[in-house]
């Protein structure tokens, strides 16, 4: 049997991007077309994958492992569990969207747009599945570069600003995680995830590796108070990037947490959970407000991604509270499980709010709310998608987004229903304000004189978010599938929360 | 007496010392139009001596002419990259000297000589032959900073070169009578480094012996561009022509990671524990001086020089380490120092023409837009330098943490992680004016056509990409040579 299918899904992006270039600036045409081919063929690949992965068992599986540097015994590891899976199919099924969403957008060097973007999609397909620490560094690291690329080339007028400082205050989160690896590597003599995992340690020695593992995922995810890179990459970033960023780049930060935090230093984790969980209810309560008294729009969506990653994280740290406290492993095994759902809901829901701005950005070029109103007159079917998403942006049941944020809120009313009574704040807070957003840009009378000139959403563009509606849709009314691809993953990260380490 | 085997051992340092007396005669004797074949001839010298030192390197470490001069692994490796990057120094040069009238023998004799001093320097068994290496190298260096003695830089910064050198010299000659000293007080007096090693156990005069050594550190120091010895190299590498910038950048750090290591291991490698503070020292304030005074360069020379200075911090960090882990660590980090530093400065090569030294960063303007492909290969050099995965400067940055959390110098190495992060400014900033930035109205860049320049270039930056993927090759060579 073809075992080599997740160095397919890496590579083939990454490699991929070399015939785009190549097809340089004269023949942009060739380059969109060969993109979108290589886009797709990942995507069925990652299919297979989804075939291929056996959801019943536990272990990481499709291993794949190559003795990489000898004299370190690091290896080229690979493997996935269903988390991954997940991932890396909502990753695919993005960069499919994000290249066909950049079509004719995307004027200026197309073919380094596409293969940016491809080698993007290659290197956040090999976070996903690395099993190797150092592997996973690198390629977590690696991506910075093609978004630095992304946002300085093709981004909005303070581009540069916004590049910068993403990038900075990224490299500055990782390099701490740099060291604490090196550290765990003196103990242990390999950088093996697994093994690591089963090393002992201190309280102290813990809590050192915890921060500054914490450091280098919050930054990504990004946590309060270390989100302020996130509006400002967001409002500047083209709308690819915004979609890229927001759906996928920030999970690799609660990914990290779930693959290095839970196993490698749980002691450290369920001591320092109250800071975690107190920084996620001020994420979710707090951003919430920031969200609501913004003018731009796409800042308006930061602001809410950041809050609705603050459940992803609400929802991995809950669990060691259950568990550690109350030894209560079925709702922490439900507060798991949601934030699981959340982490690709969120995907979905925020990379499709991403793109609706674009649509309406490469109509009007501006992003602020109060150009806008009225948009439902002349693009009625855009109005369709647009408050849909919304919809799932503020978690309507019946949408992907009511699905994890009413696990996480549940499982934390068993642990603490203080805890749950703010998380619940969001119901209001995020109806609040993406309602609010709605109604200016959609309802109302047309005021700007521009906006009547606004032409229905094209083919392309009802593709991409017709797409990303059916996910929406799919994710919410029936959640099972996923639900059982991560159970039995969820199941093993819970029970190592158990495991002490000391 | 000199046997025919010693003569052996020497082999390659003997040929190239006749190669290159050959090509000075060659050249006074050449009509000018056949001037130009001086640069294939000379290529060609320079890769038969790669051959040489490969083919005839003996399975163990031998000595010659009475332990004055050590062929090992470390030898062999340091030789094959400093002939190497020079080989590619040459190829590089060629349509800047031509353009600039400096196309002749001086430059390619001159340039060979500095590589036999490398060679002998890195082979040093001895505070004697160390002394000559370094003096055959720096005088060489300081001849070719002014060969473009027209202009109004160089001259300025090879008399600064000159001085600065000349005063470090003394200092490490200085250093070296003690250490002699020290070793005649309570036993035979010596130079031999191999001896040397274990002075401190018998020495009645410990105290002349450390003095000594830290006589012999500031020379290292001057010559590696560590702070505070680093005020030469801003100026020298502005003032330089680039090519020879780009060999002071190259071959010339791994010539001062060869000198570091003998004098530092072969022979006070039984002070360790004092030598250790002494290069952490150093290394903590080239990384700070280097990376905070690089970030406010407009020139891209001068910004290259502050990065050079903070490189070398790092390099220390594994030499600080003290220990075949270390330094096979440092080798390691000088090798692909070297290799960038061919890179970034090759790129500013292919970019100049007569009449216009890409110089300024501002000169980068929206390169993208002119030459993706230049802008590329710039661009894995600047992120290779920066330390960015997956590129190779990056495992070079992380061997030396490694090596110091292994020695127990924890806090050095979150100082050198801190200080890659500044870093990292000055870097993006290259990228961010290449590819952000558009060309300035009339703007004279454009690429040179040679394109034996142009070919070699591609190959020495994607190397930084291919090593960075796959380095445990390289790493693995480094390590065996240090017996791991």
């Amino acid at each position: 049997m073809f075992n080599h299918l997740l160095s397919l899904l890496i590579w083939l992006p990454v490699v991929g991007a070399i015939p785009v270039l190549l097809a340089g600036s004269a023949r942009p045409n060739l380059a969109r077309w060969l993109s979108l081919l290589v886009a797709v063929l990942a995507f069925v690949a990652s299919l297979f994958l989804l075939v291929q992965y056996n959801p019943g068992g536990a272990a990481m599986q499709l291993v794949e492992s190559h003795l990489w540097i000898a004299s370190w015994g690091v290896h080229y590891g690979l493997a996935v569990d269903g988390i991954s899976v997940a991932l890396i199919v909502m990753t695919t099924f993005v960069g499919i969207l994000v290249i066909a969403g950049a079509w004719e957008v995307i004027q200026d060097k197309p073919h380094q747009y596409m293969a940016a973007m491809l080698i993007l999609e290659g290197l956040l397909i090999g976070v996903f599945c690395a099993t190797d620490a150092l592997l996973f560094y690198a390629l977590f690291e690696a991506i910075l570069i093609p978004m630095f690329i992304l946002i300085g080339i093709w981004g909005g007028p303070r581009r540069v600003y916004a590049t910068l400082k993403f990038f900075i205050y990224t490299f500055f989160g990782s390099v701490f995680m740099l060291i604490a690896l090196l550290y765990l590597y003196q103990k242990a003599g390999t950088f093996d995830i697994a093994t690591l995992a089963a090393l002992p340690l201190t309280m102290k020695e813990q809590s050192w590796v915890f921060f500054a593992f914490l450091i280098a995922f919050a930054i990504k995810v990004p946590m309060v108070p270390v989100h302020t890179w996130l509006p400002d990459a967001h409002v500047e970033a083209p709308t690819g990037g915004s979609v890229v960023l927001a759906a996928v780049m920030l999970k690799v930060g609660t990914y990290g947490m779930l693959r290095f935090i839970l196993p490698i230093v749980p002691d450290a984790g369920a001591h320092f959970a109250w800071l975690i969980i107190v920084l996620s209810l001020i994420a979710i309560v707090y951003i919430g407000y920031v969200a609501l008294v913004q003018e731009d729009m796409k800042k308006l969506v930061a602001y809410s991604s950041v809050a609705h990653m603050g459940f992803v994280t609400l929802g991995i740290f809950i669990a060691f509270m259950l568990v550690r406290e109350q030894g209560n492993t079925d709702m922490a095994l439900l507060g798991m499980q949601g934030a699981m759902i959340q982490m690709i809901s969120h995907g979905f829901v925020s990379g499709a709010m991403f793109t609706c701005i674009g649509v309406m950005y490469d109509r009007l070029h501006t992003r602020q709310i109060k150009d806008y109103g009225g948009l439902i007159n002349v693009m009625p079917w855009f109005g369709f998608f647009y408050v849909l998403f919304a919809m799932a942006n503020c978690g309507l049941p019946g949408t992907s987004g009511f699905v994890g944020e009413f696990m996480v809120i549940l499982s934390s009313f068993s642990a603490n229903p203080w805890i749950a009574l703010f998380a619940a704040f969001t119901l209001i807070i995020g109806a609040g304000y993406t309602l609010w957003l709605v109604k200016r840009v959609l309802w109302g009378e047309i005021t700007n004189p521009h906006v009547a000139e606004m032409k229905e959403i094209n083919a392309r563009e009802t593709f991409v978010l017709g797409a990303f509606a059916a996910a929406v849709l799919a994710l919410g009314i029936w959640p099972q599938p996923l639900v059982h691809l991560m159970d039995g993953s969820v199941a093993q990260l819970v029970q190592q929360l158990a495991i002490h380490k000391i | 007496m000199p046997t025919f085997n010693d003569i052996l051992i020497l082999l390659p340092e003997f040929y190239l010392v006749g190669a290159a007396c050959v090509l000075l005669l060659a050249d006074a004797f050449m009509r000018p139009a056949q001037r130009p074949w001086l640069h294939w001839i000379s290529i060609a010298v320079l890769l038969v001596a790669i051959y040489l030192v490969i083919a005839g390197q003996p399975p163990q470490a031998v000595t010659a002419f009475g332990s004055m001069f050590v062929r090992d692994d470390v030898a062999e490796i340091l030789k094959v990259f400093a002939l190497g990057t020079t080989a590619m120094v040459f190829v590089y040069a060629r349509p800047y000297l031509i353009d600039r009238k400096l196309l002749g023998g001086e430059f390619y004799t001159l340039m060979i000589f500095a590589v036999i001093g490398i060679m002998l320097l890195v082979s040093a068994g001895n505070l004697v032959t160390v002394y000559l290496g370094l003096e055959l190298l720096s005088l060489s260096s300081y001849a070719l900073v002014a060969l473009n003695r027209d202009a109004k830089l160089p001259p300025e910064a090879a008399i600064k070169y000159f001085v600065l050198g000349a005063l470090a010299s003394g200092m490490l000659l200085y250093g070296m009578s003690m250490v002699y000293g020290a070793s005649g007080m309570g036993g035979t007096p010596s130079l031999d480094l191999a001896q040397l090693h274990n002075v401190m156990s018998y020495t009645t005069a410990p105290t002349l012996l450390l003095f000594g050594l830290i006589f012999m550190i500031v020379g290292i120091g001057f010559k590696l561009g560590a702070a505070p010895f680093h005020m030469w190299i801003p100026d020298v590498y502005q003032g330089a022509p680039t090519p020879v910038t780009t060999f002071i950048a190259s071959g010339s750090k791994l010539a001062a990671f060869g000198m570091a290591y003998r004098l530092l291991d072969a022979g006070m490698g039984d002070l360790s524990q004092h030598w250790q503070l002494m290069l952490a020292v150093l290394a903590v304030a080239s990384l700070a001086i280097g990376n905070l005074v690089a970030i406010v360069q407009t020139n891209l020379k001068r910004m290259l020089a502050y990065s050079t200075i903070s490189h070398m911090g790092y390099l220390l960090l594994g030499l600080a380490a003290a220990g075949p882990e270390g330094y096979a660590a440092a080798m390691f980090y000088a090798i692909c120092y070297a290799l960038m530093g061919v890179a970034a400065f090759g790129v500013m090569l292919a970019l100049s023409r007569a009449g216009f030294e890409c110089e300024e960063i501002a000169d980068l303007k929206g390169l993208n837009q002119k030459s993706p492909w230049m802008a590329f290969l710039m661009l894995l050099a600047m992120f290779s330098l920066a330390g960015v995965p997956p590129l190779f400067g990056f495992w070079a940055k992380v061997l030396v943490l490694e090596a110091a959390i292994h020695a127990d110098m924890l806090w050095l190495a979150i100082v050198g992680i801190v200080f890659a992060i500044i870093g990292l400014y000055y870097y993006l900033y290259v990228v961010k004016v290449m590819y952000f930035d558009k060309p300035v109205e009339g703007s004279a860049l454009q690429v040179q056509s040679d394109r034996p320049l142009r070919v070699v270039l591609s190959l020495n930056a994607l190397s930084l990409l291919v090593l960075g993927l796959y380095w445990g090759p390289l790493l693995g060579w480094c390590r065996r040579a240090f017996g791991l």
